[in-house]
């Protein structure tokens, strides 16, 4: 803050309040460290010093109670997908949810007896990221445009559309 | 591959109880009823000239529509003699075969894996549950008319429907 030291007295900022909640909630979106299949080892290369998402305020959590963003990096199985839920369930609200990968977006190409077709059939999915495997850049874009979603939703007044969605 | 010296010894000692199923691309076959499987396999572990002490791997065939139907092998390996060594057991429907356990501790895994994907009954294995699928799954998905994508369900709705509903 060097070059506004000693030029401003003290002040007043005028903004809405949910530009000022989402802007804090965007800036700080926690994922659970949590990967199922090969898609997380590119999720675990975009947190390290290459990509480094920390820049975007993204930083692993240990526990789901810490969390806002659930990343689901893989396959999901059928016999794994209650646990997905189970992860899903313990973390706080607000949440969100990105599909990372083709097998998290539709099962991929295990069409077959033991994966679920989509995550979108177990859980609520905000963000697509196309790819087998995404690339980490693609994943960063990915939370981006989460985080404007983020931007874009009312706290105080909820959207109609979101709140008839919720009941 | 040429036939191994020690096939005689087994032949000897079996007589007509196993057949010689001729060689492999990467080794000889021996083909045994599922009544002689337990008494052959310590044969196979004790004697000192054969001292098969490794059961490299241990699966199902779904021979589906062929009768008899499923059929178990087993990939031995000597450590001691560095020969290897394939039998196989055909089995009817429902499928029985006993366990080898007893031989090797390591089948108790494999044939729990072969019981979860073909539904292979291994009589008196001490825990012959599923492996990989959960203990809810109906079906054995490795059989050969068990629908590739499965069934349909809430997680999976491009599979087929189950019949009678």
């Amino acid at each position: 803050m060097g070059g506004l030291e000693n030029r401003f007295p003290d002040n007043v900022f005028f903004s809405t309040t949910d530009s000022i909640i989402n802007w804090s909630r965007k800036s700080s979106l926690w994922p659970e460290t949590f990967g199922i299949a090969c898609c997380a080892i590119e999720m675990i290369s975009a947190g390290c010093s290459r990509y480094d998402l920390d820049r975007f305020g993204v930083v692993f959590r240990p526990s789901p109670r810490q969390s806002d963003v659930m990343i689901i990096a893989g396959t999901v199985t059928k016999k794994f997908a209650p646990v997905v839920v189970r992860l899903y369930h313990q973390m706080p609200e607000p949440r969100w949810v990105v599909a990372m990968g083709t097998c998290a977006i539709s099962g991929g190409v295990y069409n077959t007896y033991a994966v679920v077709q989509g995550s979108e059939l177990i859980v609520p999915v905000d963000v697509h990221v196309p790819g087998c495997p995404p690339r980490p850049e693609a994943l960063m874009h990915g939370l981006l445009v989460l985080q404007e979603k983020i931007m874009r939703t009312h706290v105080l007044r909820k959207d109609p559309e979101h709140a008839a969605a919720e009941v | 591959m040429a036939r191994p010296a020690f096939c005689d010894l087994i032949m000897e000692h079996f007589g007509d109880r196993v057949g010689d199923g001729g060689a492999g691309i990467d080794m000889h076959n021996i083909e045994v009823g599922p009544e002689n499987v337990v008494e052959l396999c310590w044969f196979l572990k004790d004697t000192p000239e054969l001292s098969f002490d490794f059961l490299s791997d241990l699966c199902g065939v779904d021979y589906y529509p062929d009768s008899p139907r499923f059929e178990v092998v087993y990939h031995l390996f000597s450590i001691a003699h560095q020969h290897r060594l394939r039998l196989k057991c055909r089995l009817g429907d429902p499928p029985h075969a006993p366990t080898v356990t007893g031989v090797w501790s390591t089948a108790n895994w494999h044939e729990r894996e072969t019981f979860d994907m073909y539904g292979i009954v291994f009589d008196g294995h001490p825990n012959l549950k599923r492996i990989y699928m959960w203990d809810e799954f109906e079906g054995y998905p490795m059989r050969k008319d068990f629908p590739q994508r499965g069934y349909k369900d809430a997680y999976n709705p491009f599979g087929e429907e189950r019949e009678g509903q």
